[in-house]
């Protein structure tokens, strides 16, 4: 599934130790092995395989119900596969039950102990470990300064704000030292300026302890800031893995373009096509396209252009420039969200393009308006190519 | 034209009709019955109608009209038999309780973790024998507990017993009949509170590394005291006063405190000293009913 393109990127020679999947002398952390999950008739997760490795932060990106909960609870040990096996560390993990495995997860409703004030909530896991009482005293300590809670130790949970809640709920994760933390959903309840600051703090915790993380999210903005890897995830299977900048930027169909971020979709069919390049014409227009692209496509094969909505200029002058590909509209609608603006431009063929802009002038003079007739402009080479 | 919410006349009157309903109420049918109840308690038992000394005298003499007396209270406390009968009950509302706990908790988190479409069909079947009247239940109960009763037939029959063992009128018939009638009052809270329960909390003590039953005594069990003490108090309080089922299914010698009471104004006609016997059960009642207001309190917070 991951094979058809060949990005850029892998081209250039770097230190592995940020990619280790593509370090071939790694040796995999956690391995789900052809894992399938039916729940009666409906297959929940259908004949998973994949490596994460040591340290990473890899998110698994999906809608409701594409079945990734499921396969975090497996990995965690709620449920068992249907069939296949799971791997931590080496060990067959598949059957263990989730108090006996070296993972701990983060929930998405936090599941806080309402019973039970901070430090007991912190202290739970070290309690069930037969930790002795000093030293469950001085872990608990350690770990509430860790995540800044140490002047709320004695606070029941409803006397907690969200944000505090969930770092209660990071902190009783973590003390276990756990091999793999699971998190689920992890900003989806935090408010926008909670998330970016937690964002942060989850990727720095990360880096500092070394653990590997495994994040489920149906948020692609959380998946695409706080990850080293992306799945995303259909119907039970992984319709694409990569890092958030490859699957971004070389979405290999439709499901994931449109998924992952916003794209302005066109029908095209190949009317050249080289080894590494394919020209398309735009079903519409006519529009000739050369893009980096290298797959078996032949003349006259039906495919998508996909095009991001930043990758596209606005201007109302016609731009001389090689290598792009310009069309004429009329602005219908535009959104200003202060920092930049999204312009929805009915082009000549009728169609409606997105086109978010940066407001790099603060003047109002240049702004393009409502009604106004605009040139849309972009790179050839940003279009994406998404086989039908 | 925006009317402030409630200012009103008539939206003033439904409010304080809504918020003085409930006190009428209890005025009406609770405290000043409890009041008449306590005067008559104050008084001295006449053999007249009715059958005890007016509390105020109208007479001509200022100092004597307040004719209250303590001394049924201090009988109370001299006769043996009212301390017997009050412990008595306490015990056996007690040991009921709790049988009544041990009974409905497992049934209670069965149906709450049942399948959703099976709860309100195994909650009705909790219900269904109150679709009978109570006194033909425990007239059943004797039938069944009789010497040659269904009960005594089958373990003659199966020859664990040569002959009829003496079930009815015994201690265990009574505890028996308390339990087989106030269960269901246990159930249903607990299931209410049990029910509710975040089935996450569960999942996140595992993955802690709770094992089974630590999950339980860890998680489970402290969330459902809410429910545990008010099933209680619904079992305890009309066990503590109950009458019928020790005057049909226990023996002679099983004094309750409904027994005397009834004893008290029916067959001594001595109405004061009865109603003395009452107030004192109420005040034993007040007390678990104040600790349930605070946990409920508590539980609010």
């Amino acid at each position: 599934m991951n094979d058809t393109e060949s990005n850029p990127a892998d081209e250039v020679t770097k230190d592995l130790s940020d990619t280790p999947w593509e370090d071939p002398t790694q040796k995999p952390f956690i391995e789900f092995r052809s894992v399938t999950k039916k729940f009666g008739d409906f297959t929940a997760v259908d004949e998973i395989s994949q490596d994460i490795y040591k340290g990473e932060l890899f998110t698994i990106l999906g809608g409701s119900g594409c079945g990734k909960s499921t396969l975090l609870r497996m990995l965690a040990g709620f449920e068992a596969p249907s069939s296949g096996s799971i791997w931590i560390d080496g060990v067959d993990v598949t059957y263990l039950p989730a108090y006996d495995r070296p993972v701990n997860m983060m929930f998405q409703s936090y599941a806080v102990f309402p019973h039970m004030n901070v430090e007991q909530n912190v202290g739970y896991g070290l309690l069930k470990e037969k930790v002795p009482k000093a030293e469950i005293q001085t872990r608990v300590k350690e770990m509430l300064e860790l995540v800044q809670l140490t002047d709320f130790a004695k606070r029941k949970p409803d006397q907690l704000s969200g944000g505090q809640r969930q770092r209660v709920a990071l902190a009783r994760a973590l003390i276990k030292r756990p091999k793999v933390l699971l998190l689920d959903e992890p900003l989806a309840a935090l408010d926008k300026k909670l998330r970016e600051q937690t964002q942060f703090e989850l990727m720095n915790l990360q880096d500092q302890l070394g653990i590997t993380f495994v994040v489920v999210t149906h948020d692609q903005e959380e998946a695409m800031t706080l990850a080293t890897r992306v799945a995303v995830m259909d119907e039970g299977k992984f319709v694409q893995i990569g890092t958030p900048g490859e699957v971004y930027e070389y979405p290999n169909n439709f499901f994931v373009a449109d998924f992952f971020g916003n794209i302005n979709i066109f029908d095209a069919t190949v009317v050249n096509s080289e080894p590494d390049h394919l020209t398309v014409a735009l079903d519409k227009s006519g529009t000739q396209i050369r893009t980096q692209y290298s797959s078996s496509l032949g003349d006259g094969d039906r495919v998508m252009i996909g095009v991001r909505p930043e990758k596209l200029a606005i201007s109302e002058t016609r731009p001389e420039l090689e290598g792009y590909t310009i069309t004429k509209g009329i602005v219908e609608d535009l959104a200003y969200y202060g920092n930049r603006s999204v312009y929805r431009v009915r082009s000549q063929t009728g169609r409606v393009i997105q086109v978010s802009a940066q407001n790099s002038l603060r003047s109002a003079e240049h702004a393009v308006e409502w009604d106004d007739e605009v040139f849309l402009s972009w790179e050839s080479s940003c279009s994406v190519v998404l086989e039908h | 034209m925006i009317t402030p919410l409630g200012s009103r006349t008539s939206d003033k009157l439904w409010r304080a009709f809504v918020i003085y309903l409930p006190y009428s109420w209890l005025l009406l049918f609770f405290l000043i019955p409890f009041f008449i109840v306590f005067k008559i308690s104050l008084a001295d038992p006449l053999v007249a109608q009715p059958p005890f000394s007016p509390l105020l005298d109208w007479g001509e003499s200022a100092q004597k009209w307040l004719l209250a007396t303590a001394d049924n209270y201090r009988f109370l406390l001299e006769d043996k038999l009212y301390w017997i009968s009050y412990m008595r009950s306490i015990k056996i509302a007690l040991i009921s309780t709790i049988l009544c706990l041990l009974v409905g908790y497992p049934i209670a988190y069965t149906i709450a973790r049942a399948k959703a479409p099976w709860r309100n069909i195994l909650l009705l079947l909790i219900i269904l024998p109150f679709w009978t009247s109570f006194l033909l239940r425990i007239y059943a109960w004797m039938v069944m507990l009789g010497k040659h009763g269904l009960v005594n037939n089958i373990l003659m029959g199966a020859g664990f017993i040569d002959k009829p063992l003496q079930l009815l009128y015994t201690d265990m018939a009574v505890y028996l009949g308390i339990v087989y009638t106030y269960v269901p009052f246990m159930i249903l809270p607990l299931y209410a509170t049990l029910e509710k329960l975040d089935l996450n909390l569960n999942d996140a003590a595992e993955d802690l590394g709770a094992k089974p039953w630590q999950r339980f005594v860890d998680i489970t069990l402290p969330l459902s005291i809410p429910g545990i003490v008010a099933g209680s108090l619904l079992v305890f309080i009309p066990a503590l006063g109950e009458f019928v089922i020790p005057a049909l299914l226990g023996g002679l010698d099983s004094l309750m405190i409904g027994r005397t009471l009834y004893d008290e104004f029916f067959v001594n006609r001595d109405w004061p000293l009865a109603s003395a016997v009452a107030t004192v059960l109420l005040f034993i009642l007040i007390l678990p009913i104040m600790l349930f207001q605070r946990s409920q309190r508590g539980e609010e917070a």
